[in-house]
């Protein structure tokens, strides 16, 4: 069934999961609480567009770019591609389906060195999704393979080597080549230049953003690193304890951020610049744990702002500021107004 | 005022005797301490950096070998020293934080264990007494709770908790020198904020000099004094810090600091450094850096540029840093933020 909308491509509604933690031993196991690693998140994706997931380890980042690919299915909660409802086909059992939905999203992991088969060779990797998706004939793989390489900036006689011949960038190329093989429409990249050096992290940056052109692809870009956020997306969402608390056009977020958190997240990145001088706000204590949230605002243990406004009683819903600009901090949209 | 040098490194040479070939890890590397300041030592992965520190407690891991060169701690060179006489030095001169502080705690004793080892091994006093020690310095770190804490287990804390732990360890016998290795590169930015101002305001307390290693030149803008860029085993240039930011002289420092993303600064597309870090068994003839080095001419493919004082404080290892004109991406003191 379709859904009307307005050029979203990807839209994410209500999305919930719950890992249920087990107790010890092997008989009788029984469930003894749950890890609440997405609780409720929606956001929505236009085509074309490069939205940003940010926040710390543990906040549900990765499982939500997980279950929006099915590698997790959900708790609850719906997810929309061009309209359609992605788990009516995932559950379908239809495998004509399955796949034609697999190619249009794919998957560019963190760590280059762990997703990719040390025993195959450059070719097999990349060939390998025109063999599961036949969509690219016998006979014009190979000429496919050279343009991917070429594409991402790899040499032909790449093709015959081993992933362990390449350093960390070349790998990640290798691995967005892997992902471009089945011509995606959206590309999901969690973390992909985490584990490289500073110097080559720019050029798979560059590299991302010259293929978006090229491909008009969309991309949702998982990353704890908030300035390559800046640099990379047009808009963000900043996550904490498996909640969206806040979410707007990335030039919006970072200059005016109204959730206390975000606040507290930008002026903790060390700035290249002794100059610069911000204020630091520094957050007392850690992240809590998602098996026992805390009541209210998830933040609230930690927040720099009073407990007033039943921060503790209410959790406090995202609320739209103007200008698409979402929080979920009552008292920083006033404090806005 | 004259500053008094505590560690003075001269033309220090690590090797690695690999199977593959020699490994120059660290070829010739001339790094000063001043006391009471703070260096911050960057570059990538690769760079010595690790091993350079490494190299100043002597405790370069197999198949590595000092070559060559000296160590010169408080008027003594370390590298004549015995084993028994460094282990006295270890640990009470010199504080080590490992980068990792999952991997550099024992997992099998509990923290208060690990603790008064040292303070132990290093002071002349009671098991009691040495347990009061350790409550103090888990006080100093900021840990809550510190009576109950320290009987945990490192898997029982958390990564800023072990880190903090980390840090109390390599400061329970107040040494004059610390080195800190990555002390914040496997932790969140909200956290390492907490740590880095934690370890500022320690160093003046206790009014120690610090080495802090990092890849980061976020946070050696906020943290250190001065700072040394180190490439592929050399040091390219060594200043103050508002030097090496604002008015940079060699060729890598500069790609460095417009190859970072930043929040300050926003540019279309990322200035790339071609190509990637060279092999150290190999490493390129003459200036190590002159492959990606787009002002490279014949003379730095055939001789090794010395570490020349172009200012005073302001060294610099490069045939070309008097000729080319080139600014920094930062501007001189100009703020963007």
């Amino acid at each position: 069934m379709e859904r009307l909308l307005d050029k979203q491509y990807l839209e994410v509604e209500n999305l919930v999961k719950h890992f249920p933690i087990s107790s010890r031993g092997i008989l009788l196991r029984k469930k003894v609480g749950f890890i609440h690693a997405v609780d409720g998140i929606s956001f929505s994706i236009k085509k074309g567009e490069t939205f940003g997931l940010v926040g710390e380890s543990g906040c549900g980042k990765t499982t939500t770019a997980r279950i929006i690919l099915n590698l997790d299915s959900p708790t609850s909660g719906m997810v929309y591609l061009e309209g359609n409802d992605i788990y009516k086909v995932f559950n379908s059992k239809d495998k004509k389906e399955i796949l034609k939905l697999r190619r249009k999203m794919q998957y560019v992991f963190q760590d280059p060195y762990a997703s990719l088969d040390p025993r195959m060779t450059v070719a097999d990797i990349i060939m390998e999704p025109f063999i599961i998706h036949s969509h690219v004939p016998k006979e014009k793989r190979l000429d496919r393979l050279y343009k991917l390489l070429d594409l991402v900036g790899l040499e032909d006689y790449h093709a015959e080597r081993y992933p362990h011949e390449f350093s960390g960038g070349q790998r990640q190329r290798i691995c967005i080549a892997r992902a471009l093989a089945v011509e995606p429409q959206l590309l999901i990249a969690d973390e992909p230049v985490a584990s490289l050096d500073v110097s080559v992290r720019a050029q798979i940056l560059n590299l991302l953003q010259e293929l978006q052109q090229k491909l008009r692809m969309t991309y949702l870009y998982i990353s704890h690193d908030l300035s390559t956020v800046k640099h990379i997306c047009h808009r963000v969402a900043v996550m904490y304890l498996g909640k969206i608390v806040e979410m707007a056009e990335t030039d919006e977020l970072f200059d005016s951020p109204l959730h206390p958190y975000t606040k507290a997240l930008l002026s903790s990145i060390p700035i290249p610049d002794p100059e610069t001088k911000i204020p630091r706000i520094i957050l007392p204590g850690e992240v809590p744990s998602p098996i026992n949230p805390p009541e209210g605002c998830r933040f609230q243990p930690r927040c720099i702002y009073s407990k007033e406004h039943g921060c503790i009683e209410n959790s406090p819903k995202l609320m739209d500021a103007g200008g698409g600009h979402l929080a979920a901090c009552p008292i920083g949209m006033n404090q806005r107004k | 005022m004259v500053k008094k040098k505590l560690l003075r490194i001269e033309h220090l040479k690590t090797y690695f005797y690999t199977w593959a070939g020699i490994v120059k890890a660290v070829d010739g590397v001339d790094i000063e301490v001043n006391e009471g300041e703070t260096l911050g030592l960057v570059g990538e992965s690769g760079s010595g950096k690790s091993v350079t520190a490494l190299s100043i407690i002597g405790i370069v891991p197999s198949p590595g070998k000092i070559v060559e060169g000296k160590i010169i701690y408080k008027g003594e060179n370390l590298l004549e020293k015995t084993e028994n006489e460094l282990q006295k030095i270890r640990g009470k001169e010199i504080g080590y934080i490992f980068q990792d502080p999952a991997t550099s705690l024992n997992p099998v004793f509990n923290i208060a264990d690990q603790l008064m080892e040292v303070i132990r091994r290093h002071q002349n006093v009671t098991k009691k007494e040495a347990l009061q020690k350790a409550i103090e310095l888990f006080r100093l770190v900021e840990i809550p709770d510190p009576e109950i804490k320290i009987w945990n287990y490192p898997h029982q804390l958390s990564g800023g908790m072990k880190q903090r732990m980390a840090v109390a360890r390599a400061l329970s016998c107040q040494p004059s020198l610390l080195l800190a290795d990555e002390p914040t590169t496997n932790l969140d930015v909200t956290i390492q904020a907490q740590i880095l101002q934690l370890m500022k305001g320690l160093k003046q307390k206790l009014g120690m000099s610090m080495v802090l290693i990092t890849h980061d030149m976020g946070v050696v803008a906020d943290v250190a004094d001065r700072i040394t860029v180190m490439y592929a085993g050399r040091v390219c240039e060594t200043a103050d810090t508002k030097t090496i930011f604002y008015k940079p002289k060699h060729p890598y420092t500069i790609a460095l600091l417009t190859a970072v993303p930043s929040l300050a600064l926003r540019r279309d597309k990322l200035a790339v450094i071609p190509g990637t870090i060279p092999n150290l068994i190999e490493p390129p003839s003459g200036c190590r850096f002159h492959p990606r080095c787009e002002y490279a001419k014949s003379l730095c493919t055939e001789k090794i540029p010395p570490l020349e004082e172009i200012e005073p404080g302001h060294f610099v290892a490069c045939h070309r840093a008097l000729e080319i004109d080139i600014k920094s991406p930062l501007g001189v003191g100009k703020t963007a933020r």
